[in-house]
Formats: C-alpha cells, structure tokens, sequence
C-alpha cells in the first residue's frame, strides 16, 4: 500500500508540472486557435536558464547567495526569460500568419520546435547538464508519512505549481487583462472592434504561457536533475495530451488532464513497466479523442458557418 | 509606358487604376528582356513535356558519372520526393496536417522488411516483390483508413495531435513490442533486395533507375487523379466543408480517401526504402524525417505536385548532399546571402551601398580586433577554398571560437528578429552588421557543426517559407474564407 501512496506522491508531482506547461499550452490556443507546438522547446529553453544560474552562483555545491534566493531568481528568471522568448516568437512569426490559412502556423509552430531545439544543441551541446539539487536541498528534508516520502522538492513543486495555477485562475477571471483575453478568446474581431488591444492580449498570453513553461522547465530541472536539448518534444506531447484529455482552451481541464498524466504515468511506470509508459499515455489520449473529442472539461464546438 | 504584349488588349474602356495595376502585376511576374521571353516560353511547355523532360534528365544523370556518396545521396533525396509527393496529398490537397506521416514510410519499410527477411519463422518469409510490395500497399492503405476515422469526427487541430501521437506511437511500437519479431532499437537487419521473376536488384544504380521510374509513374497518377473528380473532390473539401458537403460531395469518404492514397505512397517509399538500405530502425522514421519531407514540400509549394517533387529533392540534396564538406557547404552560404541581397534589395545603390559598407565594416573590424589583442583573430575562417583565403583578413574568428560563436549565434537571431520589425531605413543601416554577424557564426560555430546546421536549415525554411511565401516557391497563393 505504501508504494501505491508513493507513486501516487510522484504522479501527483509530474502531474503538477505537465499541468503547469499544459496551462500555457491551453491559454496559448484560447486565444490564437494555435497549437504552439514549440512550447516544450520553450520548457527546455526555461530547464536551461535554471541551470546556468545554479551555475553563475557558484554551481550546487557551494552557492554564494542563500538557497531560497537561489531558486527566487532561477525561477524568477527563466519565467521572464523565457516569456520574453514566447513573445518573440509570436511577434516575428505568428503575427504575419494571424489570418493565413490554418495549417500555415501549424507548420511554422514545428519549424520554431526544431528550430529551437537544434539552436539549443549548439549552443548547449549534446551531453546532459546536472542539476545536482540534492547538493543544495537535501532530500530527507521531506515529510515522512509512514513509509511514505514526500521530499522538499516535490512539496515546492506542488506548492508553486497549484500557487500558479490559482494566480492565474485569479488574473483569467477577475482582471482586466484576464477579460480581454477571454473576449479575444471567444471573438477576436469583435474584441477589436470593442477597442481591445488585440495585439496587446495575445502577446501578454504568450508572455504569461511562455513564462509557466519556463517555471516548469526549472521545476523539471530540479526534479529529474538533469537537462538536456530533447527533453522539450516528449514533455511537449505529454502537455498536448493533458491539454487535450481535459479539453483544449478550458484552464481547469489543463489542471485536471495534467494529473491524470501525471498519475498515469506514474502508475503505468510503478506497476506495469516503464518501456511502455509513453506508449499508454498516447494510446489513452487516442481514447480520449475518439470517445469525447471536446476533452473532459471542454465544451463541444460547434461549426461556425 | 510600354504595356505587356502578351496580355490582350482590355475590352472596353479602362476604367480606374485597377486595370493598370493589374497589367503591371502580370508585367513583374517575368524577369526582363530575354530571360523573360526564356521564361515565357517555358511556361508555354505542358506539364507531361515537362514531366517527361524531368524524367528523362534524371535517368540520364548517372551517365556524367556520379561517385557512389552522389548516388546515395540521389536515392535519398528520390525517396523523400516520394515521400512529399504523397504527403501533398494530405496536406497539399485535402488540407488535413498528417504529423505521422512518417509511420506509414516506417510501416512500409517494417512491412517488407518482415515479408523479406529471416525476422519471422525459423527460416523466414521471403516472398517476391511482386506479392510482398502490394501487400504491404493494401496493408498501409488499411492503416491509413484506420488512423485517419478519426478526422471524421476530429476537425483540423485535433487531427494533427491525433496523427503526431500516432506518428510518436509508432516509434515507441517498434522499439518496444515484441523485440524478437521487430528486434526492438536493433531493428531489422539482412532484408532481401527486391527481387521477382528470378533476377534481383541489388546495385545502387539500379535502386536509383527504379526509384525514378516509380517517381514519375506516381507523379503522372497523381496528376490524372489531381484532375479527377477525387482530386476537384479534395481541393472542394479543403477549401470549405461544408460548401462541400451540400455539394453533396461525401466529406468523411473523401478525407480517408487521401489519408489511404497518402499513406500508400509512402508505404510505396518504405519499401523500396527497406530493399536498398538491407536494414531498418526505428530511428528512420523518426520526426527529423518529418520535418525534412514538410520543409520539401513547404518549400516546393504544398498543392502542385511539382512543387512537392521539387522542393523535397532541392531540401535534400542541400541536407545530405552540400552541408558535408565546409567548402561546399561555405558555397552554399554565402551564394545564398549573395542572392537574397541580391533579389530582395533595391534600388541598386542601395544593395552597392550595403555590400560596401559590409566590406569596409568587416575589415575595420578585424582590423580593430587585431591591434586590441592577436588571439582574436587567431582562429581564420573554417570554410575550406578560396572563401576561407578571401575571408581571412575580415572575418573575425578567434583562437577559441566557441563561446563567442555561441553568444554571436544569439545575438545575430535577435538582430535578425529586430531587422524583420524596424522601418526600411534601420533596416538597410542594420542589414550591414547582420551580414557581418551571420559570416561570423558561420565561420566560428556553423561550419563546424554540420548535422547540427542542416537541422537548424530545415526548421528556418519551414518559418520563413511560411512567413515569406507560404505558397511555395511553385504553388499557388489561396486564400481561405472566413468562416
């Protein structure tokens, strides 16, 4: 029983992290109806940032700041940087392509992915980069129940992740900006012609969605320690797929897809075997797709004539 | 001002400046004096002339002699063709975005790889092409049936993740589901030639006369059917289903119809894939392939299929063919730059004044880093030939270039970003250093790194096609209605 509790721990950890990619991924096509599908590259590009920072001050052994600094401006960071790159990348390549035929985005989304994760092969090389995080947090730091471990990493995980989610929950629903970008959401001319910013909107959904994937490339980071230029495709998919389980575009169906995930990796890996984990995690969102296409949380849409 | 010949005298009075503009859009779509009547004449060339033009300088190809890396490198690029062709069926005509695309060549070349080798039973399966070749053709034609029941109810995007998931999945089979049948990352080794009728094929030459043939009888198919009701059927569907629909055109019948006919071809591909190279894995068929085949078929044009054929073997040869050895590959790169100064840039003093200043700017530069300190310019140009000689006193490369190669790399992407966004005059002041930056990640990282370059080429031709002319450089522009 224990280990059932302690996968359910794990899952519950991923889950948080696919569900904080899978937000910005989700928000990304509430407003643009674009599958950005270079948004796992930019959770690579966030892993990164965290780890040259680690770098900068000293590597992980021997910190020259505090800790709880440390982390404040990894994570601080690589959400500005990496938001910033998100509004780049919409700027110089989806703006021109807003009222191009659908598949004209698609296409260019995978080139920026390539892009992105070859640029990263240069620049970074090939090898794995190590976080080394139990050098600077020490993992028996956790809470113990019974013979389950909740280590301090997971706890910060889950912690910021569900403070994230809630932020943004908070900023979609009550602010001004969260109103205009569910009114481009819902009709982007008419959200014009109300004197929104439209270009305004959609570049601060970038920026936010951007910046929660740069967030959780640094959780991954100091997670599963290591970082290298590929880890952005699979992590990727596997936020397509929470997005899509919990119904595309919808913020809490991004919350819920990204637990299951979560947990079915984790159960899939704990009790079945971990070559076939990628496998059922797709074939269970083929599933998805095909029973329930809108998503668990999604709402049908219907064909606009 | 002289008016277009060719065009036939406007019936009526001219009214307005459409006329006019319009007159003048046909005038610049042909380049001047001779090198436009070339080009009219051309155009007055059909398309089978063509085709049989095109065919007939491929097969003669190998007669100047190619080396055998030249050859391998013309298989390739005809396999990807292949593959293109068959993807503008999806996404060209019935504008559906197939992301696993590359799992039926994968399939294709499994599928014959398990009928013609030692994989299965104790002393294996080894049938004739003539029996393995459309068995696998139906085989992948069900698949595809079967993958693509769900654009029935998946419209666009969702599609597209379906498919990749697909495309994912497919891998992941084949590297972990019964490793004994599909030797799991080993893949399968030792796969028969294609053989029928007692004589078998075994050359490299003869692998690139049967892929040419196969191209273009599959192009001349395609043709007959692009001008089918199927084909009038796909481009309806694609343009509006619902228009199609009370068209009384069956959507769903349609959509498979191309997702079968796709995945045929590049089963076709997979297999002839599978008979030349003698062994498979599953990293063939992975998403880098993909990718080559879309940023072929996106540069081609998605829609004609020449465009497709064109662009795949252009994209190829590029990849596999000149990004190997650094002076070629320094060509390619500066021809390029060359050239698109060349064709983007006017007036003419404007284009001079640029490539002035990048010359004067360049030896200033060096020459500035010299005198601070001589390990600057320690490095020299990596580009072999006499690029490298030309470059040597102005190009800046230091004794360590990698981490200003790298920090040069990034700034030259932002500097590229900026010059897409400022007005015409920063542009062209800007321009300068871009040129200079762009030779100097070229010399210091790029040129160094040739599988990571040609990865980086593809993704850039996929964003920039897209941007610059997302109809190809033989396609059509079309614009979709509103919905």
């Amino acid at each position: 029983m224990s280990f059932f509790f302690q996968e359910l721990v794990n899952g519950i950890t991923t889950g948080a992290l696919y569900s904080l990619i899978a937000l910005g991924f989700s928000m990304v096509y509430g407003v643009l109806k674009l599958l950005n599908f270079a948004h796992g590259d930019l959770y690579m590009v966030g892993a990164y940032i965290g780890f040259f920072v680690i770098q900068f001050f000293g590597g992980a052994a021997h910190p020259s700041i505090p800790v709880p600094l440390l982390l404040v401006i990894m994570f601080v960071l690589a959400a500005g940087l990496v938001g910033g790159l998100g509004m780049a990348i919409e700027r110089f390549a989806y703006r021109p392509l807003r009222d191009a035929p659908r598949i004209a985005p698609l296409i260019t989304a995978i080139g920026i992915s390539f892009f992105l994760e070859n640029a990263a092969l240069l620049l970074f090389g090939a090898q794995y980069r190590i976080y080394n995080t139990s050098e600077f947090i020490s993992f028996s730091s956790g809470i113990q129940i019974g013979s389950v471990t909740i280590d301090s990493v997971q706890i910060m995980v889950v912690v910021l992740g569900v403070a994230l989610m809630v932020g943004l929950r908070v900023l979609v629903n009550q602010t001004m900006l969260g109103k205009q970008m569910r009114a481009v959401a819902a009709d982007r001319e008419a959200a014009e012609m109300l004197g929104i910013n439209v270009n305004f909107t959609i570049a601060a959904t970038f920026f936010l969605g951007s910046a929660l994937a740069g967030v959780a490339g640094v959780m991954a980071g100091l997670l599963f320690n290591q970082v290298t230029n590929t880890i952005g495709f699979i992590a990727g998919l596997k936020a397509f797929t929470a997005a899509v389980v919990g119904g595309i575009g919808s913020i809490p169906g991004a919350m819920l897809g990204g637990l299951l995930i979560g947990l079915a990796e984790s159960f899939v890996t704990g009790y079945i075997s971990s070559t076939f984990t990628n496998l059922i995690v797709f074939g269970l969102l083929i599933v998805v797709m095909l029973v329930r296409p809108s998503g668990l949380l999604g709402r049908a849409q219907l064909q606009k004539v | 001002m002289s008016l277009d010949p060719q065009l036939p005298p406007a019936a009526g009075p001219q009214v307005g400046a459409d006329e006019w503009v319009a007159r003048q859009a046909h005038r610049r779509e042909y380049l001047p004096s001779w090198l436009g009547d070339a080009q009219r004449a051309g155009e007055r060339v059909g398309w089978w002339p063509r085709l049989a033009i095109a065919g007939l300088a491929g097969a003669l190809l190998p007669t100047i002699g190619l080396s055998g890396f030249q050859l391998q490198v013309g298989i390739d690029s005809l396999t990807i063709a292949l593959l293109a062709v068959g993807l503008n069926i999806v996404v060209g005509w019935a504008g559906m975005l197939d992301l696993g695309y590359i799992a039926f060549f994968g399939f294709g070349a499994y599928g014959f790889a398990l009928l013609s080798s030692a994989q299965i039973a104790s002393t294996g399966i080894h049938l004739p092409a003539y029996l393995s070749l459309p068995i696998v053709m139906v085989a992948a034609a069900i698949l595809g049936l079967g993958v693509g029941l769900p654009s029935r109810r998946l419209i666009g995007d969702y599609l597209a993740i379906v498919t990749l998931f697909f495309g994912e999945a497919f891998v992941e089979f084949t590297n972990n589901v019964a490793p004994s049948k599909l030797g799991g990352p080993n893949g399968i080794v030792g796969i028969d030639p294609i053989r029928a009728f007692g004589w078998q094929l075994t050359s490299n030459f003869g692998y690139y006369y049967l892929l040419v043939i196969i191209l273009v009888v599959v192009m001349a198919v395609l043709r007959l059917v692009e001008k089918s009701r199927t084909g009038r059927a796909w481009r309806a569907v694609r343009e509006d289903p619902l228009a199609a629909a009370s068209m009384t055109i069956p959507v769903n019948r349609v959509r498979l119809a191309a997702f079968a006919a796709g995945a045929v071809v590049a089963a076709l591909a997979g297999t002839i894939y599978a008979a030349q190279q003698a062994n498979v894995f599953p990293t063939d068929f992975d998403t880098p392939i993909l990718i080559l085949v879309y940023a072929g078929l996106v540069l081609g044009g998605a829609g004609s299929i020449a465009g497709a054929a064109l662009g795949a073997l252009v994209v190829m040869i590029i990849y596999d063919g000149l990004l190997r050895s650094p002076t070629e590959a320094g060509y390619l790169f500066y021809g390029l730059v060359v050239l698109t100064l060349l064709a983007r840039l006017r007036p003419w003093r404007r284009l001079a004044a640029v490539l002035a200043a990048t010359v004067a700017f360049g030896f200033a530069a060096h020459a500035i880093a010299k005198a601070i300190s001589a390990s600057a310019v320690a490095g020299g140009p990596q580009s072999g030939g006499w690029i490298a000689d030309a470059l040597r006193d102005w190009v800046i490369v230091p004794a360590n270039p990698q981490t200003p190669g790298n920090w040069g790399f990034v700034a030259l992407i932002c500097l590229l970003i900026t010059l897409v966004q400022v007005g015409n005059r920063w542009r062209t002041i800007l321009l300068v250093p871009t040129i200079y930056l762009a030779s100097f990640v070229w010399e210091t990282r790029l040129v160094v790194e040739p599988s990571i370059t040609r990865q980086l080429m593809i993704g850039a031709t996929l964003i920039v096609m897209m941007n610059a002319r997302p109809q190809g450089l033989l396609g059509q522009r079309r614009v979709e209605a509103l919905t």
